[in-house]
C-alpha cells in the first residue's frame, strides 16, 4: 500500500505493515510522566517526527513512554526537543527495561479466550440437554461436548495443573489441588458417561470452572505485573555509565564493561559506581543513602570510596577494587536474600484458606463415594455422586476471593501512588502495630524557607550566591530555604576545605560557612560580611509534606510510630521532638536495624519498614511489611513490598486501611463461598445434584464474589 | 432434526472465528496501550491517519 492516500479507513488497515516496518526493538525510549490526553500524544509524535534522524516514535499512554526508532538522532537531541515543547522527559535504560517481558499475561489472556469459547459451545449444547434433548440427540451433544472441551480443559486448565503438582511434589495442599482435581475429574468422569450412554455430563462446569479461574488468575497477574513494570522503569530511569580513564583521557562506558583495577573519573553530583580507592588527593562525598548520615564525609587519598556514594565536591578520580557482584552495595542483596527467607514462611490467606477447604472437600467426596457404594451398591453412582460434590463445592468462588479483592486493591493503591510489589504484602500490611521510620530521606526533605526569616535582603543575596556556587548538601539546602531573590555579585569565591566558603563582595570579604570557623558561638552554618558579627543559618531539615497528617493517621489506627536512624543522635532527636515521637533510636548501623526489627517481631510486634537508605534494606525485608519510597536506593526499592511514587507521606495511612479492607473483604469473600457451600453441599451429598444446579451454584457464587470484591474502591 | 448437523458446526464455526480474531488481537498488540487507544480517537484524522511513512507502533 502506498502512503499517499488521506482516507480515514487507513487509519487500522496499515498496523500490521507498520509492524513488519519497524519490528526492532526501539532504539530510544523515554519516560514521559506529564502526558496524560491525546493532545499530548499528538504534540509529542509531531515533535519527534519532524526531529532529523527520527525514524519513527509512538506513545504509550498507559506506560506514559514514548519509544523512538532513530537513524542517527542522539537521545540527548530529543530529549532536549522534548523539553522545549513542554514535556518532562527521562531516558529509560533498555537492557534493564526489556520491552516486551508479559509473556505470562499473554499466555494467560489466551488460554482465557479458548477457555470462553469452548464454554460458550458447550453451553449452547447443554441448554439443549437440560431442555429435554434425550437419546441419540443428547449422544451426540454429548460427544461434541466432550471434542470440544477434553482438548480445551487440558491446554487451558496447565497453570493450575502445574501449580498443583509443585504443591503436591512440596507435600502441601493448596487451592490448585482440589481445583484441579475437580476439572479432571469432572471432564474424565464424564467422558466415561458419554461412552457409556449415561445421562450426566459435567463438560460445561469444568470448562466455567477452569474460565471463572483463568479470570481470577489473570486478574491477579495483570495487578502484580503493572506494579512490577512501574518499579523496573524506576530502576530503568538511572542509566548506568562511567568515565572510565585510559592514555587517551576519559571514554565514557557502561557500569558493566568496568573491571578491578580501572581508573575512573566521578564528576561532581554523580553517583560512584563501583567500590574501590581514592586517588585524588580530597574528595566531598554524600554517604546518606548508605549510613542515613546527612553530613557529607570528607576523604582523603588511599581512603575507601564505596559504590552508592555520591560526590559533592570536586571531580575526583578512583580506583576500582571490587565491581558488580562483589560490590558492598551487591553484598547487601545477601543479607536481604537471608531476611525474605525468613518472611516466606509467611501463610497467605488464600493457601491457609486452602489448608482447611482441600481436606476438607476431599474427605466429603471420599465419603460421599463409600457412602453411596455401601447403600446401593454401585460404584459408578458414587462416583457420579463424588464427582459432583468435588465440582459443587465452589472452588470457583474460593480461588476468585482473593486475586478479586487484590486486584480491585492494588489498582485503587496505584492510582494513589503506591506500587504494590508483592501479592501478600496487602494481607501483611493489615496485620502491623508498629511503624519504623528512618529519618533521612524518608521522614525528610530539604528544609523549608521558615527559619530563615531574620535576614536582611543583602543578606539573603550573597547567601544564594554562595549556595550556588557549591553542591555541597548544606549549600543544596540553603538555597531550597532561601526566599526567592537574585544572587549578589560576588567575586573570588573560593571552597575553604572544611570549613566552608569565601569570597569577595565588593571590597568587603564575606563568608559562609561553619559557626566554629566564624568565630561564632554556635555549631551550625552561619554567614558574615566584612567584619561584622556571624549571622547564624538554622537550617533543620524538614519533614516530608504530609508528615504529621501520616503520623496522625496512623496512631489514629493504633499503630505506634518509631524512628530508627543511622544519623547523630542530635539531628534525630530534634526531628523526633519536632514530630512528637517518643521512641527513637540513632547512630544505627544497618545490622543493628536487622536485628532491632528481628528483635521487635520475636516480641510479638507486627512492624512495617519504611526507609530509603542502604542501611534500611536488610531491616525492609526482615520487616513484616516494608514501604521505600522512590528516591530510594534500587537495592531498598527491590527489598520492599510497596514503593511510594509521590513526595507526600500523607495517604499513608489510607494504604494500611486499604490493606485492612482487602483482608476483610478476602475473609467475606470465603465467608459467602462456604455460605453457599451450606445449600449445595447437602443437595450434591443426597444425589440430587444436576449439572444444571452445579452451572447456576458456580457463576452465582462467582458473581456474589466478585461484586464484593469492588467494594474495596469506596474505602475511605 | 437434520438441521442440526449443519446449524452445530456453524455455530462452532462462528465460535472459532470469535476466537481467532480476539487471539489475532492479542498477537497485535491492540491490549498493550488502551488508554492511548481511547485517546488516539480524539485525534484529527490527519493526525491520526498515516500520511506519514514514519508513523510505527511499538
Amino acid at each position: 500500500m502506498t502512503h499517499a492516500s488521506a482516507c480515514p479507513a487507513c487509519a487500522a488497515a496499515p498496523m500490521a505493515e507498520r509492524a513488519a516496518r519497524h519490528a526492532g526493538p526501539p532504539d530510544i525510549v523515554l519516560s514521559l510522566p506529564g502526558i496524560h490526553c491525546a493532545a499530548c500524544i499528538a504534540s509529542v509524535e509531531r515533535t519527534l517526527r519532524a526531529l532529523p534522524g527520527v525514524d519513527a516514535a509512538r506513545v504509550n499512554l498507559s506506560l506514559k513512554r514514548v519509544a523512538v526508532h532513530t537513524s542517527g538522532a542522539d537521545r540527548e537531541g530529543v530529549v532536549a526537543a522534548l523539553n522545549n515543547v513542554g514535556f518532562e522527559a527521562h531516558p529509560l535504560d533498555m537492557a534493564v527495561l526489556d520491552a516486551r517481558q508479559d509473556h505470562v499475561g499473554r499466555a494467560l489472556m489466551i488460554r482465557m479466550a479458548v477457555a470462553g469459547f469452548a464454554m460458550m459451545n458447550v453451553m449452547l449444547l447443554s441448554v439443549a440437554v437440560w431442555s429435554g434433548a434425550s437419546g441419540a440427540t443428547r449422544e451426540l451433544f454429548h460427544l461434541i461436548s466432550a471434542m470440544i472441551s477434553l482438548p480445551a480443559v487440558l491446554y487451558c486448565g496447565q497453570p493450575f495443573f502445574a501449580n498443583a503438582w509443585n504443591a503436591l511434589r512440596a507435600g502441601r495442599l493448596n487451592m490448585d489441588v482440589p481445583i484441579s482435581l475437580a476439572i479432571l475429574l469432572a471432564a474424565g468422569m464424564s467422558l466415561y458417561e458419554v461412552l457409556n450412554g449415561g445421562a450426566h455430563a459435567y463438560f460445561d462446569a469444568a470448562l466455567s470452572l477452569t474460565f471463572f479461574l483463568l479470570i481470577g488468575r489473570y486478574l491477579d497477574h495483570r495487578a502484580r505485573a503493572s506494579a512490577h513494570s512501574a518499579a523496573k522503569e524506576l530502576a530503568a530511569l538511572e542509566v548506568q555509565t562511567a568515565q572510565r580513564l585510559g592514555s587517551g583521557g576519559a571514554t565514557t562506558v557502561a557500569v558493566g564493561t568496568l573491571a578491578v583495577g580501572d581508573r575512573i573519573l566521578i564528576p561532581a553530583g554523580v553517583r560512584v559506581p563501583v567500590d574501590g580507592t581514592l586517588d585524588s588527593l580530597k574528595a566531598l562525598s554524600d554517604r546518606s543513602f548508605i549510613t542515613g548520615e546527612s553530613a557529607a564525609a570528607r576523604l582523603s587519598c588511599g581512603d575507601a570510596v564505596q559504590a552508592g556514594e555520591i560526590n559533592l565536591g570536586a571531580p575526583f578520580e578512583m580506583t576500582a577494587t571490587a565491581v558488580g557482584e562483589d560490590t558492598a552495595l551487591r553484598r547487601v542483596a545477601t543479607l536481604v536474600e537471608m531476611a525474605e527467607n525468613s518472611r516466606s514462611s509467611y501463610t497467605n490467606l488464600a493457601d491457609r484458606a486452602a489448608q482447611i477447604y482441600a481436606p476438607a472437600v476431599h474427605l466429603l467426596a471420599l465419603f460421599a463415594f463409600i457412602g453411596w457404594v455401601w447403600i446401593s451398591g454401585d460404584v459408578r453412582l458414587g462416583l457420579n455422586i463424588a464427582v459432583a460434590v468435588l465440582i459443587i463445592t465452589c472452588p470457583c468462588a474460593l480461588g476468585l476471593a482473593v486475586p478479586a479483592v487484590a486486584t480491585a486493591a492494588i489498582a485503587r493503591l496505584y492510582a494513589m501512588g503506591f506500587l504494590v510489589k508483592s501479592g501478600t504484602a496487602l494481607e501483611r500490611l493489615a496485620e502491623v502495630d508498629l511503624a519504623v521510620f528512618d529519618k533521612t530521606g524518608t521522614l525528610t526533605l530539604s528544609t523549608g524557607g521558615r527559619q530563615l526569616a531574620h535576614l536582611t535582603d543583602s543578606q539573603i543575596a550573597v547567601a544564594r550566591a554562595f549556595a550556588q556556587a557549591s553542591s555541597h548538601p548544606v549549600s543544596r539546602a540553603l538555597l531550597d530555604a532561601l526566599p526567592p531573590g537574585t544572587p549578589a555579585q560576588l567575586s573570588e569565591i573560593e571552597e575553604v576545605e572544611g570549613n566552608g566558603m569565601q569570597g569577595r563582595l565588593g571590597k568587603q570579604i564575606v563568608r559562609l560557612g561553619r559557626g566554629k570557623w566564624l568565630d561564632a558561638d554556635f555549631d551550625g552554618p552561619g554567614l558574615q560580611l566584612g567584619a561584622g558579627a556571624a549571622i547564624p543559618l538554622p537550617l533543620a531539615e524538614t519533614p516530608r509534606p504530609g508528615v504529621a497528617a501520616a503520623l496522625a493517621g496512623l496512631r489514629a489506627q493504633s499503630i505506634t510510630p518509631r524512628i530508627l536512624s543511622g544519623d547523630r543522635q542530635g539531628a534525630v532527636r530534634h526531628m523526633a521532638e519536632h514530630l512528637g515521637i517518643a521512641d527513637m533510636q540513632a547512630e544505627v548501623s544497618a545490622t543493628q536495624k536487622h536485628d532491632y526489627l528481628t528483635a521487635l517481631q520475636s516480641d510479638g510486634h507486627r512492624v512495617v519498614m519504611v526507609g530509603d537508605g542502604l542501611n534500611d534494606t536488610a531491616a525492609l525485608a526482615a520487616a513484616h511489611a516494608s514501604v521505600a519510597p522512590s528516591s530510594a536506593l534500587d537495592a531498598s526499592r527491590n527489598a520492599a513490598d510497596v514503593v511510594l511514587l509521590r513526595d507526600s507521606l500523607a495517604d499513608f495511612p489510607l494504604l494500611i486501611s486499604i490493606a485492612r479492607a482487602a483482608t476483610r473483604l478476602s475473609k467475606q469473600n470465603f465467608a459467602i463461598a462456604a455460605a453457599y457451600n451450606a445449600i449445595a453441599v447437602p443437595v450434591a451429598l443426597l444425589g440430587y445434584a444436576t449439572p444444571l444446579i452445579a452451572a447456576i451454584a458456580m457463576s452465582t457464587s462467582s458473581i456474589t464474589v466478585l461484586l464484593n470484591a469492588m467494594r474495596v474502591r469506596r474505602v475511605k | 432434526m437434520n438441521v442440526l448437523l449443519i446449524l452445530i458446526p456453524v455455530s462452532i464455526t462462528l465460535g472459532a472465528l470469535g476466537l481467532c480474531a480476539f487471539l489475532w488481537t492479542i498477537r497485535s498488540g491492540q491490549y498493550d496501550d488502551a488508554e492511548g487507544a481511547a485517546a488516539r480517537l480524539l485525534l484529527d484524522d490527519e493526525e491520526r491517519c498515516d500520511t506519514d511513512p514514519k508513523r510505527t507502533r511499538d
